[in-house]
């Protein structure tokens, strides 16, 4: 994760561009946060937003996971080609759990729920633009589940394990974010330093974005039929 | 009817009776003549008749001229075939139909209720007696078939009548070709008219259960505006509603009692507990089972110590967090209240002591209390799986 220069010399004020169809919802998150991050735009659809956003360049983009003109994962997706930088922090009201993993797996490199307060996603932004995962306690639950889906031992050997395993240490630490835990609690309550927690974290983002290990699919589809 | 019609002409009902019988047996214009009767007279108590209903139903116009230029073509059919007695009864038929399907769908419900146990029997035998049913269907189609047959026989015999044969067959087909779509654009009206009922039908459920769940809960939070724990509350409770309405499939209040899952269970306790203490419950649940003993007995604690944060802790929220695994289920209750001193607990938090440790102690499992004062509180819960119990597809 490599620092970013540009929000560092404009006084560590994130550039914030915000995608979501409810005008209600953007105008109410752009006056709870405005005054800790700079707004640069807002669209309400896939094909503005995919054009505005290459225009402003912003450091963390706030997505709305339902979007009318395709869904969020459509804007990472076109997006992350030609704009590597931009950081993607998905936002949703609904707990379908698949489009979440969607949109995490499209590239996504946190998600929060709407309901979350104004401190709490100021805070969830800047981790983001500083290139970190922000699991809420709800992803965390979700990878887990999705990670659980098939018993260690009765998983086939193949070329990929590194990626389609958490490790234990991995576990415990999305299990303790799924309790409530802050990383610094984790940090404490694991005897390890809060870095060590933010690559555990980063690395499970990692394994859920590159594995392709068929059962995160099925466990997605799985979801959607019961 | 008939006693409606001697009403108006001021003649004996009986009599008005025995002429439509007579009339019937006589020609089939009897038959025609009360259907149309009963179109244009209107019944007691009601001022207009069903005519003038029947005249704004262009659909059901539509369908009584389909209907009678059907059996027009299929009289005409039967009339080349010698069948003349058919064609003696033609008119009063065509009559007949066209009425009795215009009375259908605009008569008041009483009428067509009566059109109905008519009607019933005879549908009756169907439903109650497939198989007399396939034997009817079967004999009707070999009689057509030896039918036929004989014509066809009769008409080789003699080659005069196959040339007014061939001519009403042409018309039949002429017939048929301008009517044809015509027939066919009829009926999908008929259908399409139907699908536009049953999504009214369905839109109108939709409205009922907004109207029960949303819009009252609106109606609530507008009154209590000065109150916003209480608007949250029900903001909190709507949402969960909604949400179990659209993706679980649940209808608004409903929680099923059998057939609760441990996710189910835990849920359950988020609700309740939001609903009677005001604070906000945060609920992670991976993996599900089926509930046992065990399992309930662990419920039964975290509900206990969820509503002992609550009470005490003082904190807005409270996170739950459940795991299923395949020997172990796991339930943490959390909040970062004011916490207290463990070892300086009175005898009198009975809650903790008895409810929670006892209880999972009775059932092999085991509880354990983290608490710093001024940090919240932790209740880890812990219950070992019974063998056996299989768990329930990755849920």
């Amino acid at each position: 994760m490599s620092a970013r220069g540009t929000q560092d010399e404009s006084g560590n004020r994130p550039r914030v561009f915000i995608v979501d169809d409810h005008g209600l919802f953007r105008s109410g998150v752009r006056s709870e946060i405005g005054d800790r991050v700079d707004v640069v735009g807002e669209a309400d659809d896939v094909e503005p937003a995919i054009a505005m956003i290459a225009e402003s360049l912003p450091d963390v983009v706030l997505l709305d996971v339902h979007l009318p003109g395709g869904g969020g994962q459509a804007v990472v997706t076109a997006t992350k080609t030609m704009h590597p930088d931009v950081r993607f922090l998905a936002l949703s009201a609904s707990d379908a759990p698949e489009d979440v993993i969607a949109v995490i797996r499209a590239g996504a490199r946190g998600y929060v729920t709407k309901t979350i307060s104004g401190a709490e996603l100021v805070h969830a932004i800047q981790r983001v633009a500083e290139g970190e995962a922000v699991f809420s306690p709800r992803l965390a639950g979700f990878v887990l589940d999705a990670f659980a889906a098939l018993p260690v031992d009765a998983a086939p050997p193949s070329f990929d394990d590194e990626l389609d395993q958490l490790t234990p240490r991995e576990r415990e630490v999305l299990r303790l974010i799924a309790r409530g835990y802050t990383y610094k609690e984790i940090a404490r309550d694991l005897f390890i330093s809060n870095k060590t927690v933010e690559s555990h974290v980063s690395s499970v983002l990692r394994k859920l974005q590159l594995s392709t290990r068929h059962q995160l699919t099925r466990w997605a589809t799985d979801r959607r039929l019961t | 009817m008939a006693a409606g019609l001697a009403a108006r002409r001021g003649l004996d009902v009986t009599f008005v009776r025995v002429a439509f019988v007579v009339a019937a047996l006589a020609s089939g214009f009897g038959v025609a003549a009360y259907v149309v009767a009963w179109l244009l007279v209107p019944a007691a108590g009601e001022s207009n008749n069903i005519a003038s209903k029947a005249l704004a139903d262009r659909a059901g116009i539509a369908l009584a001229a389909v209907l009678g230029s059907l059996l027009l073509t299929v009289l005409l059919i039967a009339s080349v075939l010698g069948a003349g007695w058919l064609g003696s009864l033609a008119g009063p038929m065509v009559i007949t139909v066209a009425g009795i399907v215009l009375i259908w769908r605009n008569a008041p419900s009483d009428d067509q209720a009566t059109l109905r146990r008519v009607v019933e029997p005879l549908l009756g035998v169907r439903q109650h007696n497939r198989r007399s049913h396939i034997v009817l269907r079967a004999s009707i189609a070999s009689l057509l078939l030896v039918g036929g047959l004989l014509v066809l026989l009769i008409g080789r015999a003699s080659s005069a009548s196959l040339q007014p044969l061939g001519g009403v067959a042409l018309v039949i087909a002429a017939i048929v070709i301008v009517l044809g779509p015509w027939w066919l654009r009829i009926a999908r009206d008929l259908v399409v008219e139907r699908q536009a009922r049953i999504r009214a039908e369905e839109r109108a459920d939709m409205a009922a259960r907004v109207h029960d769940s949303v819009l009252q809960t609106l109606a609530l939070i507008q009154r209590r505006v000065d109150e916003p724990q209480q608007v949250i509350q029900l903001a909190r409770a709507q949402e969960r509603e909604l949400r179990s309405w659209l993706f679980d499939g649940r209808a608004p209040g409903s929680i099923e009692e059998a057939g609760m899952t441990f996710a189910g269970g835990v849920r359950c306790i988020q609700q309740d507990v939001e609903a009677q203490h005001g604070v906000n419950v945060d609920a992670v649940i991976v993996g599900d089972c089926e509930l046992d003993d065990n399992l309930s007995a662990l419920l039964a604690a975290a509900r206990e110590a969820t509503v002992n944060a609550a009470k005490w802790s003082g904190a807005y929220v409270i996170s739950l967090f459940a795991e299923v695994e395949p020997k172990e289920v796991s339930l943490f209750v959390r909040d970062r209240g004011r916490g207290f001193d463990i070892n300086a607990v009175a005898g009198d938090r009975k809650g903790l002591t008895e409810s929670v440790h006892a209880r999972m102690a009775r059932r092999g499992g085991s509880a354990s209390v983290r608490s710093v004062p001024g940090e919240g509180t932790e209740v880890s819960l812990k219950m070992p799986r019974i063998a056996g119990v299989t768990p329930l597809s990755p849920a």
